[in-house]
């Protein structure tokens, strides 16, 4: 097996007398959906911060695909091929699919915008996430359901051919069949070759896409464990600090 | 592998579309549909463009005279230009209440520069200069220390008056004595002009559509039916036709011709030309939408917005100095009291024309059609012998009116929920 696309051994942060994390390691390997859970101030929050560059470790080594790497700021995570889908969504409801898919890195021709490359581009990523639920390219966000703006946010990712997508409680907000068609969003993400690293709250979501689960429980790792060598119970155990791993 | 990837694709290419797909009649059926749902773009302006036309019409029999019509346009110009002045900073959900006294100023530094002999293209330029740097100051105010931009713009509209009495004194009117300047409201294009402006506007409105559609086709994209753009291409024709026919007539009650296209009306369609390629077609243009919309998002996406925001309201200044020029133009003088009024008229141009007060939402030819409602209501309230008094009244309950469809309109199509 090739090297995971990132791994973090021993990173530290604290914000003045609180140590937040408290030397975790974490792996997550391409083409796998890795769960991040965790009660509340567990730290999982201050890990997806370091690792998208917006509030860096203060120690700890950043493995990318084997290579030591820095990452002090978002424009670094952005080049190595991090891409974080926030809770919030961070689309502008009064733009199409396409030019929030292209926003801040619209691509011109003769100095104006080339229209036809962008909505070709938006279209083949949404394509090979095998999306249906979204219309037309040229719809605007305001128009979509929770699911399909999810949808968008994640496809924007392919976009950017992303190697490590976060995404942080990506079905929180949202119904029981736009959930699922997320999570098989999720799942065919994973199998383009992607590493997925996935927050969520949700226990049944987690096992439902998730081939490892991580846990953290004050600002250490628990454990990280195939989902398929361990149960919910045991899971929520290990959240709520019940169970620890022995071996 | 790549066979069922491929194959994937076919399957999806038929399920996603662009909104260019089916006959014309889809394509009207789309648009009412997105009309249903609140992006209503011009419509109510040009309903009440033609009644309010229809109405004018019937009540006077001065309104549908050839003087009167060209007489609207240049009223209009004016309005025209401050309102989609405005439509840069509104796009932002912010507000410029100092553009008409600012141009006022701007144009007191203009007339006072032609008095000490400065040549009147270069005076026009410090004129300009002054909308810049006004603009600058403003902008800074709002997108980088965080004053919200009706405060800080009323303090510059009582300031900037205060500036005007300065800079021409107490007393009264001051003759702006530069033919140059007169000829842009007072003169008109040679009748071949007016013929010529039709041909440049349809031919270039041509070339745009039917390089897109090349464009689109050359990737493999789809495209609306060509009929679609040759019925707005025949549309322009028409209309722009009567009104150039119209304008070519002489209106004169005298023995002295006066006919053409006033010199005023390329002006202003340049303005909207280039403003609207700036919007549409630029990156500037997607990203003043984007802050528009969700600033927060727009940061995220690595948008400069402080950038954006301060240069918003530079374009929006500096425009509404051509709109003061324009005003100067007509009636011939500076004085210290021009612009205070003007700006709230600007401001329900745009609105009344579909610009969305909530930011994001608008384009400036709306803008345009807007002045042209309010110079209507204007121009025939003033012709059936109504007070001013009156005529304060109907904008205000128009204006009133376009901001609550604008929030209606708002709601039903979801609304945008940036803080």
């Amino acid at each position: 097996m090739s090297n995971p696309v990132i791994e973090l051994r021993d990173v530290k942060k604290s914000f003045g007398p609180v140590e937040v994390l408290k030397g975790v390691n974490l792996k997550v390997n391409a083409g796998q959906v890795t769960a991040l859970v965790g009660d509340n101030g567990a730290g999982k929050s201050t890990l997806i911060k370091g690792l998208s560059g917006v509030q860096p470790y203060d120690s700890g080594t950043i493995l990318f695909d084997g290579q030591e790497v820095d990452i002090n700021n978002p424009i670094q995570a952005a080049k190595l091929g991090i891409e974080v889908v926030y809770q919030d969504l961070a689309l502008c409801e009064n733009l199409d699919i396409v030019q929030n898919m292209f926003l801040g890195r619209e691509e011109l021709l003769q100095k104006t915008l080339d229209e036809p490359s962008m909505e070709l581009q938006a279209t083949k990523a949404l394509q090979s996430l095998s999306v249906r639920t979204v219309k037309s390219v040229r719809q605007k966000v305001s128009s979509l359901s929770g699911g399909q703006r999810q949808t968008v946010a994640i496809a924007r990712s392919v976009l950017r051919n992303a190697k490590l997508v976060i995404l942080d409680e990506p079905t929180a907000a949202l119904g029981v069949a736009q959930t699922e068609q997320v999570l098989n969003l999720v799942q065919r993400l994973a199998d383009s070759g992607v590493a997925v690293l996935i927050i969520s709250h949700n226990l049944a979501d987690v096992f439902k896409v998730c081939d490892d689960i991580s846990v953290l429980y004050l600002g250490r790792m628990v454990t990280q464990i195939e989902t398929t060598k361990t149960t919910q119970n045991d899971v929520v155990g290990y959240i709520t600090g019940t169970k620890s791993v022995e071996d | 592998m790549t066979n069922s990837n491929t194959q994937g694709l076919n399957l999806a290419a038929q399920e996603i579309a662009s909104g260019h797909e089916g006959g014309v009649m889809d394509q009207v059926r789309a648009y009412f549909s997105r009309v249903k749902n609140g992006e209503m773009g011009a419509l109510p302006a040009v309903g009440a463009l033609l009644v309010l036309t229809a109405l004018f019409s019937s009540l006077s029999p001065y309104f549908m005279t050839k003087l009167n019509f060209a007489n609207l346009f240049v009223q209009a110009a004016q309005l025209t230009t401050l309102a989609v002045a405005l439509v840069f900073v509104l796009l932002l959900a912010e507000i410029d209440l100092s553009a008409g006294v600012a141009a006022g100023v701007a144009m007191d530094v203009f007339y006072l520069s032609t008095t000490f002999g400065v040549p009147w293209q270069i005076a026009i330029l410090a004129a300009l200069g002054v909308g810049v740097i006004l603009g600058l100051t403003l902008g800074f105010f709002v997108a980088k220390i965080g004053v919200p931009s009706f405060v800080i713009s009323l303090a510059f509209f009582l300031g900037l008056q205060g500036v005007a009495l300065i800079l021409l004194g107490d007393g009264g009117l001051f003759r702006v004595e530069v033919p140059e300047v007169r000829a842009i409201m007072n003169n008109n294009l040679p009748i071949w002009g007016g013929w010529l402006l039709l041909i440049i506007v349809v031919g270039v409105s041509a070339g745009m559509g039917f390089y897109d559609r090349y464009r689109r086709t050359a990737s493999g994209l789809v495209n609306r039916p060509v009929t679609l753009l040759l019925i707005k291409l025949a549309f322009m024709t028409l209309v722009g036709g009567g009104v150039i026919y119209v304008l070519n007539l002489n209106r004169s009650a005298s023995v002295k011709e006066i006919s053409g296209v006033p010199i005023v009306i390329p002006i202003v369609l340049v303005i909207i030309f280039l403003g609207t390629f700036l919007l549409d077609r630029t990156k500037f243009g997607r990203h003043l939408y984007a802050v528009g919309g969700n600033p927060e998002a727009a940061r995220r996406a690595g948008i400069k917005v402080v950038r954006i925001r301060i240069t918003a309201f530079v374009i929006t200044s500096t425009l509404a100095v051509v709109a003061g020029l324009f005003h100067v133009s007509r009636i011939g003088v500076v004085e210290a009291a021009a612009g205070r009024t003007i700006v709230l008229s600007g401001v329900a141009a745009a609105v009344v024309g579909g610009v969305s007060l909530f930011g994001g939402r608008g384009r400036l030819i709306h803008a345009a059609l807007g002045a042209m409602v309010i110079s209507i209501i204007d121009n025939g309230l003033g012709l059936l012998g109504l007070s001013a008094g009156i005529s304060f009244v109907v904008t205000g309950t128009v204006l009133a009116l376009a901001a609550t469809v604008d929030a209606v309109s708002r709601k039903r199509s979801g609304g945008s929920k940036h803080k």
